[in-house]
This record gives structure tokens, C-alpha cells and sequence, in this order.
């Protein structure tokens, strides 16, 4: 704000109204439909949160968000662990190695992850005989076993690409730098191109988390019981459409607190860039 | 090897045609959403870089929403969502009628939904790839607001905007056998159907993943020339 002229001692004027133009019209007309939509909602959960409905189901929808989490967590942890070696047998100079290791990440990333899930959950059971003989079939029988499985293959290979990119991402100058100073490739590798490497990674990571927790809701079409396919078992069951609702806003609630922690992390891990 | 070969031939013997079918409804239902998305996108990229914050929100709650939800969420929520909605509605006129909501169409919606979402995002950063002076010469030239969107921001728009919009294309070619769930006879019913009838489901998923593999072939070269097309004007390096 600007003060009294010391002039004339009188107040700056008034900023000019601003004017009613058409978008501020239909911008404000958006935010109402929006509020009210958002109100009804509030009103409607809140309301419905002693029914029979919600009192039926609330502990189902708890298990399902414990099996969710198990699968993503789970999925997430392995699909670490596999793309290290992928994303390095991907910049590999030696052909052989490169080639297979790309041809695994083009599948997964070109092939939805439904049917991914489908070829190793129904799939397996093709093999059977095969898988009885090494004794791998009590893991193939299980749903929750393949669901993990596929979805770790799958994770795995989009977590190499975005490894890949950000250690590619790392100047040359870093590793000639590390080598003048005499220090192995591991140690240069892990001291100091890893640490900058993973700050370059780290929103396409959170990215990946929130496509895993979305992606899982696949897991409910091969009769997992996890959030979606609870809501499915409670939609089947009560004809209620609040059950869908209910997961709507779990779900929305999971990714908007994990983008929030995110945007968080970020900040933190970057704040030596900020100025 | 020869009953593979039987059993995805053509004719009564094999399954091909009725995966072709399949890839068919896939393709169409993938190119059918595109238009509407990339409009729906553009508009609420228009809307997040205007200068009136209450739009700017508008805009930024729908994208929070649609980005949020799982796909498979957003397509069971338009799909029973509308069909109660419809039920809800005659029953408020007196007629008490079971409807059923054309899955191709459901799926149209809520990937449209979503995949407007994220295009508008992809719009948006190529926005910002857009200096200012690229408006002002536009006016200083005398043209109205409309045609300097047209005549010189729209191209270099889609130039900057492809290849997010290429990711997003691929991803949506991949998210219709979502749709599926709902009872529409893509590629992964077809091929589900199969499965169980043969008992091959290792054959026929298999060829079903294939298939889209060869779709992201296809598209990624027709992107590809795309974005030549769209780069003609540029010095060649």
C-alpha cells in the first residue's frame, strides 16, 4: 500500500474496481457450482455417516486400505530393488545387454498393466504343470502373490527409466571430476553422482508412488479385496452408490496427503538451490 | 505349434477375428475420446493461465479431482453414477425403468475426464514455453486477441505440446481395456473370452499384449512424423 501523499498529506486513491468481464463471470459462476457440489457432498457424507450402509461396511473398507497399501508397499519395494540392475543393464555399452533389458521396459510400459496382470494371474495357470514340478506353485495359486508380482515387474521397469534419466541427467564433468580425485567408480557412483541424481529424481518417483495407488485398484478385478474391491463387494451387495463415493474420497484423500508430503520433501531436499 | 496357429486363425476354427473385433473397439473408443479431451484440456488450460484467480481454482479442483481418482474409480462412478442418476431422475417423473448405460459411451466420458486433466497440464507448460512477445508482436501487428491466439500462439502451441500430448495418447490407448470391467468387448475381453473357452490364457493375454505393443509401434511412428510435420518451420540443426 502506498501512503498518504507527503505533499499533500491526502490518501492514495482507491485501486480501480476491478470490472465484471465475462471471465471473471464464469470463473466465479464455476467456483459456486463448485462450492455447492462440494457442500452437497460434505452434507451427504455427513449425514449418511451413522446409516446402516457405512456402520456395515466401515471396517471392510479398513481391510481393503491395509490390503492396498500391502500391495503397493510391496510392489514398490521390489520394483526398487529390480530396476537398479535393469536401468544399468539399459545403459550398457555391450549389446547383449542392453537389448533384452530394453525390450523389458518397452513391454511394460507398452502393454497395459490389466492385461499384464491378467497374462500372470490367469496366465500361470497354463504353466501349471511346469510350476508344480519346481515348486513354485502355492506362489503362482495365490492372487495377492501374482497382483504383487505383476505390479513389481511393471513398477520395475518405469523406476528404471526414471533412474536412467536422472543418472544420464548427471553432467560428465561429475564423474571426470570424482576420477581425478582418484576415487572409484562405486564410491563416485554412490557419494556423488546417486545424491544428485535422486534430486532430479524424486518428483518423477512420487509420480510413480501416485500411479502405483492408482493403479492398484486393478487388483480388484482378480478378486483382491482391497479399497476398490471391497467397494465393489459392498456396491454388489447393497446397491447403495455411496459405496463408490466413499472410496472416491479415500482415495482422493490418500494421493492429495501423499502430493502434499511430496511437494514437502521436495522443498526440503532442494532448499540449497533455492535462493 | 500348429494348434497356436489354429487357434488365433481366422474363421470358425481360430479366435482372430473376433480379436480383431476387439482391437477394433479399442482403437475407435481411443480415438473417439482424443477430440474431446484435447478440446476439454485446451479450455482448462485457458482456464488456469487467466488471470481471474476464481477460474484459476475452477480449473486447478477439477484437475486435482481427476488426477486423484483411479481410473477404474472415475469409470464406475460415471457408469453406475449415470445410470442411478437416470433412475433417480424418471422415478421423479413416475416411470420405474431399469437402465443400462452404453459401456463405450461410459468409457468415453470418464476417459476424456481424466485424460483432459492431464492434457491440460501438458497445454499449460507449453503455454509458459511461449514468451510474451509473442502476444505483443501479435498485436503490434494489429491482430485481434482471437486471431494472435489462431494465427500465432496456436501453432507454436501444438509444436511445444506434442510430445506430452504423444505420452498421453499412448496412455490412453493402454487405459481403455479399463473399460472392459464394464462389459465392452475390447481387446482384453475378447481375448479373455477366448482364454476361457480354449483354456490358453497365457496364448491369448499374451497375444493381447502384443497387439497393444504393436498399437504404441504404430502410433509412436505416426507421432513421430507428426512432430516432423509440426517442426517444418524450424531451422534444421
Amino acid at each position: 500500500m502506498i501512503a498518504a501523499n507527503p505533499a499533500t498529506g491526502r490518501a492514495a486513491p482507491p485501486p480501480p474496481a476491478r470490472k465484471w468481464t465475462n471471465t471473471r463471470i464464469l470463473g466465479h459462476v464455476l467456483m459456486t457450482l463448485w462450492i455447492v457440489a462440494g457442500a452437497y457432498l460434505l452434507f451427504y457424507l455427513v449425514s449418511n455417516i451413522q446409516s446402516p450402509f457405512v456402520l456395515k461396511y466401515w471396517t471392510k473398507y479398513a481391510e481393503g486400505l491395509v490390503v492396498t497399501v500391502e500391495i503397493v508397499g510391496l510392489s514398490l519395494l521390489i520394483g526398487v530393488i529390480l530396476s537398479v540392475p535393469i536401468a544399468f543393464a539399459r545403459s550398457s555399452k555391450l549389446k547383449v545387454i542392453a537389448a533384452p533389458a530394453y525390450a523389458y521396459v518397452y513391454f511394460f510400459r507398452g502393454t497395459p498393466l490389466l492385461a499384464q496382470t491378467f497374462l500372470i494371474y490367469y496366465g500361470a495357470g497354463s504353466f501349471r504343470p511346469f510350476f508344480e514340478d519346481i515348486g513354485l506353485w502355492w506362489f503362482f495359486r495365490d492372487a495377492f502373490n501374482c497382483v504383487v508380482f505383476a505390479f513389481a515387474l511393471n513398477t520395475a521397469a518405469y523406476q528404471a527409466e526414471i533412474l536412467r534419466g536422472a543418472v544420464q541427467n548427471i553432467a560428465r564433468g561429475q564423474w571426470e571430476g570424482a576420477a581425478a580425485l582418484g576415487l572409484p567408480k562405486p564410491v563416485t557412483f554412490f557419494k556423488v553422482i546417486l545424491p544428485q541424481a535422486l534430486m532430479v529424481a524424486l518428483r518423477p518417483y512420487g509420480n510413480e508412488i501416485i500411479l502405483m495407488i492408482k493403479g492398484s485398484a486393478i487388483a480388484s478385478i482378480v478378486t483382491i479385496y482391497d479399497v476398490m474391491g471391497e467397494t465393489r463387494r459392498a456396491y454388489s451387495r447393497s446397491y447403495d452408490f455411496q459405496a463408490y463415493i466413499w472410496a472416491a474420497v479415500l482415495y482422493l484423500m490418500i494421493v492429495e496427503t501423499l502430493r502434499r508430503i511430496w511437494d514437502k520433501l521436495e522443498a526440503r531436499l532442494t532448499r540449497h538451490l533455492k535462493r | 505349434m500348429n494348434d497356436v496357429l489354429t487357434l488365433i486363425s481366422f474363421g470358425p476354427e481360430g479366435w482372430g477375428d473376433e480379436i480383431v473385433q476387439g482391437v477394433l473397439i479399442t482403437v475407435s473408443l481411443a480415438l473417439a475420446t482424443l477430440p474431446f479431451g484435447l478440446v476439454l484440456g485446451f479450455l482448462i488450460a485457458l482456464a488456469k493461465k487467466s488471470d481471474e484467480p476464481s477460474l484459476r481454482n475452477a480449473a486447478n479442483i477439477y484437475t486435482t479431482i481427476f488426477r486423484g481418482l483411479p481410473e477404474l474409480l472415475t469409470l464406475f462412478l460415471v457408469y453406475y453414477g449415470v445410470q442411478i442418476g437416470i433412475q433417480e431422475g424418471l422415478k421423479l417423473v413416475g416411470v420405474e425403468a431399469y437402465i443400462e448405460v452404453n459401456s463405450f459411451a461410459a468409457g468415453m466420458v470418464a476417459l476424456a475426464l481424466v485424460f483432459s486433466s492431464y492434457a491440460s497440464e501438458a497445454f499449460l507448460s507449453a503455454f509458459r514455453g511461449i514468451p510474451q512477445g509473442q502476444y505483443e508482436g501479435g498485436y503490434a501487428l494489429g491482430l485481434s486477441h482471437r486471431k494472435t491466439m489462431g494465427l500465432v500462439i496456436l501453432p507454436q502451441l501444438v509444436r511445444l505440446s506434442l510430445p506430452a500430448l504423444g505420452n498421453l495418447w499412448l496412455i490412453l490407448l493402454k487405459e481403455t481395456s479399463l473399460v472392459s470391467v464394464v462389459g465392452l468387448s475390447d481387446l482384453v475381453r475378447q481375448s479373455g473370452i477366448a482364454a476361457r473357452v480354449t483354456k490358453e490364457p497365457f496364448l491369448f493375454f499374451g497375444v493381447a499384449c502384443l497387439i497393444y505393443l504393436v498399437l504404441a509401434m504404430i502410433s509412436s511412428a505416426g507421432l513421430s512424423r507428426v512432430e516432423a510435420w509440426s517442426k517444418r518451420g524450424e531451422v534444421r540443426r
